[in-house]
């Protein structure tokens, strides 16, 4: 099944920045290590990067079969959309994540045990500063394209924002420039689910109990914005779970409920709580129009002509098409390169990591642009 | 065959011929992309489009055009004023709601703007409908009255009033007679607004 995918050299890497991290919030961070894997030949001249930026809860593992699937082995690799033969494809755990980048399950120099809530509060931008630095170490000046969908596209932007010259072209899929009220409500729920769980203790539990239950709460959560109406309706109707009539009691009997018990179950075993609580909060304080408005980034994004692309899924209700649709507006009265598609898709916010033919050939396409002619 | 040797429609051909080398082009109702990637192929032009169509819009994108998905009443209003050398609208005034609006814009964000139409004042229109007594159909206009996309009747007389009353100024004007658009057309200097089958014009302020 796997013999395509002929990228079974690539394991995870380390770096360990030399300088302390200055957050956004002005305190500064000492001692933080990146987690990244890369795909693929940098060529001579270093033109041929790709950063790719994960989402909420992915990790650096985006493809290859390296113990596990890569979570878009289905777009990265040689031949497929970002095509690893030609490209030099990197991705990295985000700063406060919990794949290996110093996060809240990180030891605390100072105390030499994990941070736990004494972890300074990061944002879309320092997560971004980190891979920066970590781009700077591979020796790469301009990256080909960054490209990053949901918290990923927030993390594109944030790039755009901070270093104009640096990023190629872009991509950002099923994302907003800034967090709704819809969007904060749910990440809300998912923290006090969390927070709520007796063996939390303040965020100190390692060593001890996990906040398992509350952890497992807050991902069902998730998985409800990740779907759509449609995709349920069509994924679980009404439909029983290994039964043909109702038991009257209270465990989880249609199957949509068995699929959010399931999906709450297996994600205790992978991801750290506190992560959680803290990359939420980033996205929920993610706002990056004032910050392209003040600092002339994209006065200077329209000056290098480096192209955008946005693409929106119509099911998606989390970032639903009008957010990314303010993205492309704000560009383009700035005069900046910008493309749009609104893939048609049922199945929600998942859409963008789903195979699909369509975002394939786009994305090929797009960045192959100028190389055409 | 590469894309690029592929020959033009032969109405874009003449569209592309009015079109200076090294421009800034938007093309409203843009299709496929077929006139904005000859322009950047072959006149290195810096193009945008804007197409309603998911698969139009990615055909585009998939051949290395910038192109926004959307309606061209509400997409074009973004772009800053004179951010464009021409607009393009090819083919696509007579099913707008609101022509005067689209004209406004079109020369509110370029310097230029091209409009093409088929005229609905063609001999055989005209012949056709005193003969049957019916509404017209012809290999341009092959639509019944009830799903007609072209809603906004106009012959190439109406654009020059139109062009009249709303201020404007038709810089050039290509009246052509064509048995297939794709392949092959020709200009019509005598009677054009009898004998033409489209309209394209080149428009300022």
């Amino acid at each position: 099944m796997q013999e395509e995918c002929a990228e079974e050299t690539a394991k995870k890497q380390f770096y360990t920045l030399d300088d302390e991290v200055t957050l956004e919030n002005g305190q500064s961070l000492p001692g933080v290590t990146v987690a990244y894997e890369t795909w693929g030949t940098l060529n001579a001249d270093k033109s041929n990067a790709i950063l790719i930026c994960h989402a909420l809860t992915g990790d650096s593992h985006a493809a290859g079969s390296n113990g596990s699937i890569g979570w878009w082995d289905t777009m990265v690799g040689p031949g497929r959309g970002i095509d690893t033969d030609r490209y030099f494809v990197i991705c990295s755990n985000i700063l406060g994540g919990c794949m290996g980048t110093t996060g809240p399950a990180s030891l605390n120099p100072v105390t030499g045990k994990p941070y736990g809530t004494d972890f300074p509060v990061v944002t879309i931008h320092d997560m971004v500063q980190v891979q920066a630095a970590l781009v700077d170490h591979l020796g790469i000046d301009r990256l080909h394209a960054v490209i990053g969908g949901s918290v990923g596209g927030m993390q594109v932007l944030s790039w755009c924002k901070n270093y104009p010259e640096r990023v190629g072209s872009a991509v950002a899929m099923a994302t907003t420039m800034r967090h709704s009220a819809l969007s904060i409500a749910f990440n809300e729920v998912a923290r006090q689910s969390i927070i709520s769980d007796p063996n939390w203790n303040e965020g100190h539990y390692y060593g001890g109990e996990k906040p398992s239950m509350g952890l497992s709460v807050a991902r069902m959560v998730g998985h409800i914005t990740y779907l759509s109406d449609e995709a349920m309706r069509q994924k679980f109707g009404r439909r029983l779970q290994n039964r043909d009539e109702f038991s009257f009691d209270f465990d989880a009997e249609f199957q949509v409920e068995s699929y959010l018990h399931y999906q709450g179950a297996k994600f205790v075993d992978r991801f750290d709580a506190n992560s959680l609580l803290y990359i939420t909060k980033a996205a929920d304080y993610f706002d990056i129009e004032p910050g392209f408005q003040e600092s002339g980034a994209l006065e200077r994004m329209a000056e290098l002509g480096h192209p955008f692309l946005v693409v929106s899924f119509t099911s998606d209700w989390l970032y639903p098409t009008y957010q990314n649709r303010e993205i492309v507006g704000l560009f383009k009265r700035h005069g900046v390169d910008v493309s749009f598609c609104e893939i048609e898709a049922s199945c929600g916010h998942d859409a963008f990591l789903l195979p699909s033919d369509r975002l394939t050939t786009i994305l090929t396409g797009f960045l192959g642009k100028g190389t055409h002619a | 065959m590469p894309e690029s040797k592929q020959s033009l429609r032969y109405d874009l051909s003449i569209i592309e011929s009015w079109v200076s080398p090294g421009s800034r082009v938007l093309g409203l109702g843009c299709g496929d992309g077929e006139l904005l990637w000859s322009l950047k192929t072959r006149k290195n032009v810096v193009e945008t489009g804007i197409e309603i169509d998911e698969s139009l819009v990615a055909r585009c994108i998939e051949r290395g055009l910038t192109v926004v998905q959307g309606d061209i009443n509400e997409e074009v209003k973004d772009y800053p004023d004179g951010f464009f050398d021409y607009v393009v609208c090819s083919q696509t005034l007579q099913q707008a709601f609101d022509p005067p609006e689209i004209i406004r814009e079109m020369l509110r964000v370029a310097k230029y703007a091209v409009v093409s139409f088929p005229n609905f004042c063609h001999w055989r229109i005209r012949l056709q409908m005193m003969a049957s007594g019916h509404v017209p159909r012809t290999r341009e206009l092959p639509f019944e009255w009830y799903n007609t996309p072209n809603i906004r009747v106009l012959s190439l007389k109406d654009f020059h009033t139109f062009a009249k009353e709303m201020g404007f100024r038709i810089l050039k004007e290509a009246a052509i007679n064509s048995q297939d658009i794709r392949v092959s057309g020709t200009e019509v200097n005598f009677l054009p607004n009898l004998r033409a089958t489209y309209g394209i014009y080149l428009i300022g302020r």
